[in-house]
């Protein structure tokens, strides 16, 4: 069976789609299948970046009136596959929306989710990779049942790629019915200030852990970002203490960063924080413990303490600027 | 109010993981109450008290040859433990896991049921939510705050900018972040007493599942297992006040400075 039809979950944000959603589209396009993105409060703008990115249809599920995306949207999904069929694939991005998307989705379809892929492959089928373990070891896998297989991919798994497709075709989507699980509703949206690149995008990430010891050293984090012209990241650790917003985690719930160089400062190398980072072109570790796992994947290692270390790079770096 | 939280064991993870002959994790060894799950019996332990009436119940899936993480929850207070433990529920997907807790949780009909945003070993994250669609709940995940206003649950949850404040009407399905509050630690009393507490272990039989679960309901295959392109461990020095000066040297070599 080859892949004929292939939908794509395409998250809007900021009048484009979030990156991983592009990512999505690139690869579906990739296996010379239909691609139709499935939106919410689509618009001309989102119409053409879906064009652009390779998907003939946008189905729009419409304005969601502050309810959080996983419901309604969920429900437009599992009524549209009543209405024209069900896809070979849902691809869905790895987010918090996406997630309640994929999960409501299979049990309203009774179908399964795979989640964390980072491999899609056509051999007459989908198959996917998994990382497991701290991406220490892949699992192979393949949805047997019958359609459509949901798959929730991880951020960065593909690039994103622009075909210069014309415009997709806007089309409502059906409303599901949603009943008591529609009944969340954002109230209001707190968005934190942060400066220089973000995150997931910048060439440099430099991230702090419990090896700072105490919350004000992040500071030195931040100084150091700032001075290679980068972005500060942080463990999951030193996020659950409360000491930085989560929004600056990297790891296997918070963000996957694939920089230039990332330069790890007192981070022991939890699996949940490896596979995160370890796309990284190279990889620095500041450490006191010689035995930290955080070594065994670092091209650069420095055995000292981060609270000397640097205090002491960042002199040296502002005596180069 | 009443509240269930989704709890799971899993195998010590600072103990090294396997894979046994048949891709599933290997759990014959001492089995803990995930550390994520902590969090949510502690809130549901202090949204109860607040409430003054109610009670917190423990749900779990997976082997009850070990109890001793469901003793935890009971001895950090909650009041009673249901557990489902079947051989025929072996290599149960998240979609087949989210039916036999639904099962579950419909008999206690609780205002709201808690999980953490998802496990340490198999950390798919979509067990919860599926719970939610599968008893016609609203759900929230990610939240960072928990509080209860008359018959609405309020939420702070966290979005990749920031976080949104979201509500939603009880009964309703919350996942929470480790941090959402510090767990307590069980107390001498708290352990003794949890010893006596009721702890129910059901079999698929007794939810009438059987046809939906278990390696068959999970319509993946896994078709192998290759260990992944590794990272080498590259150059090491220790500091000796000339650590900073060689990173320096090393931005420098691969042109970041």
């Amino acid at each position: 069976m080859a892949l004929s039809n292939i939908w794509i979950v395409a998250e809007p944000s900021n009048g484009s789609f979030t990156t991983t959603s592009l990512e999505l589209l690139t690869q579906g396009r990739s296996f010379g299948a239909t691609v139709s993105a499935i939106t919410w409060g689509a618009n001309a703008a989102l119409a053409s970046v879906a064009g652009e990115y390779g998907a003939t249809t946008l189905y729009d599920v419409g304005d969601l009136g502050g309810a959080l995306p996983g419901a309604p949207v969920a429900s437009a999904l599992a009524a549209l596959v009543a209405s024209v069929g069900a896809p070979d694939a849902i691809l869905i991005p790895t987010s918090y929306d996406g997630r309640d998307i994929a999960g409501r989705l299979s049990a309203r379809l009774d179908r399964p989710v795979l989640t964390n892929v980072t491999g899609l492959n056509d051999d007459g089928g989908l198959a996917t990779e998994h990382p497991i373990f701290g991406g220490s070891q892949t699992v192979k896998a393949r949805f047997t049942g019958e359609g459509p297989g949901i798959f929730v991919i991880r951020a960065k798994s593909f690039a994103a790629e622009a075909s210069g497709g014309a415009a997709a075709s806007v089309v409502a989507a059906p409303s599901g019915d949603v009943g008591a699980t529609g009944g969340a509703i954002i109230a209001a949206t707190h968005v934190e200030e942060r400066v220089g690149p973000k995150l997931e995008e910048a060439a440099v990430v430099v991230s702090g852990g419990r090896g700072l010891g105490e919350a004000e050293k992040y500071a030195l984090i931040e100084e150091t970002a700032k001075l290679l012209n980068g972005a500060a990241g942080a463990s999951r650790a030193i996020v659950d203490a409360g000491w930085v917003p989560y929004s600056h985690q990297v790891g296997q719930t918070g963000k996957t960063v694939k920089p230039t160089v990332y330069i790890a400062c007192g981070i022991s190398g939890a699996t949940q924080h490896m596979v995160g980072m370890k796309g990284s072109k190279n990889i620095v570790a500041i450490n006191k413990d010689p035995d930290a796992p955080i070594f065994q994947i670092a091209d650069f290692g420095i055995v000292g303490d981060v609270n000397k270390v640097l205090p002491a790079l960042i002199a040296a770096l502002k005596a180069r600027a | 109010m009443n509240i269930v939280v989704c709890v799971k064991q899993i195998p010590d993870p600072a103990a090294p993981q396997s894979l046994d002959a048949s891709h599933n994790l290997n759990r014959s060894g001492k089995l803990i109450l995930d550390e994520a799950d902590t969090y949510g019996v502690e809130m549901a332990l202090q949204l109860v008290d607040k409430a003054g009436a109610g009670e917190v119940t423990v749900v779990s899936m997976g082997s009850a040859a070990d109890v001793a993480g469901l003793r935890n929850a009971l001895a950090m207070g909650a009041a009673k433990a249901v557990i489902v433990s079947d051989d025929a529920l072996r290599g149960t997907d998240a979609l087949g896991t989210a039916k036999v807790l639904a099962a579950v949780i419909r008999r206690e009909s609780p205002d709201l049921v808690l999980a953490a945003t998802e496990s340490s070993d198999g950390y798919t994250g979509t067990t919860p939510v599926q719970i939610a669609e599968l008893l016609g709940l609203p759900s929230i995940t990610f939240a960072k705050s928990v509080a209860i206003d008359g018959t609405t649950v309020k939420v702070e949850r966290q979005t990749e900018s920031g976080y949104d404040e979201v509500t939603a009407p009880l009964p309703a399905l919350v996942t929470v972040t480790a941090g959402v509050v510090e767990p307590r630690y069980a107390s001498f009393k708290g352990i003794m007493a949890a010893k006596s507490k009721p702890l129910e272990v059901l079999s698929v039989a007794d939810l009438s599942l059987a046809e939906e679960t278990g390696p068959a309901g999970a319509r993946q295959v896994i078709t192998d297992v290759v260990v992944a392109e590794s990272r080498t461990a590259g150059e090491k020095y220790v500091d000796e006040g000339d650590g900073a000066q060689r990173i320096v040297g090393f931005l420098e070599l691969i042109k970041v400075l």
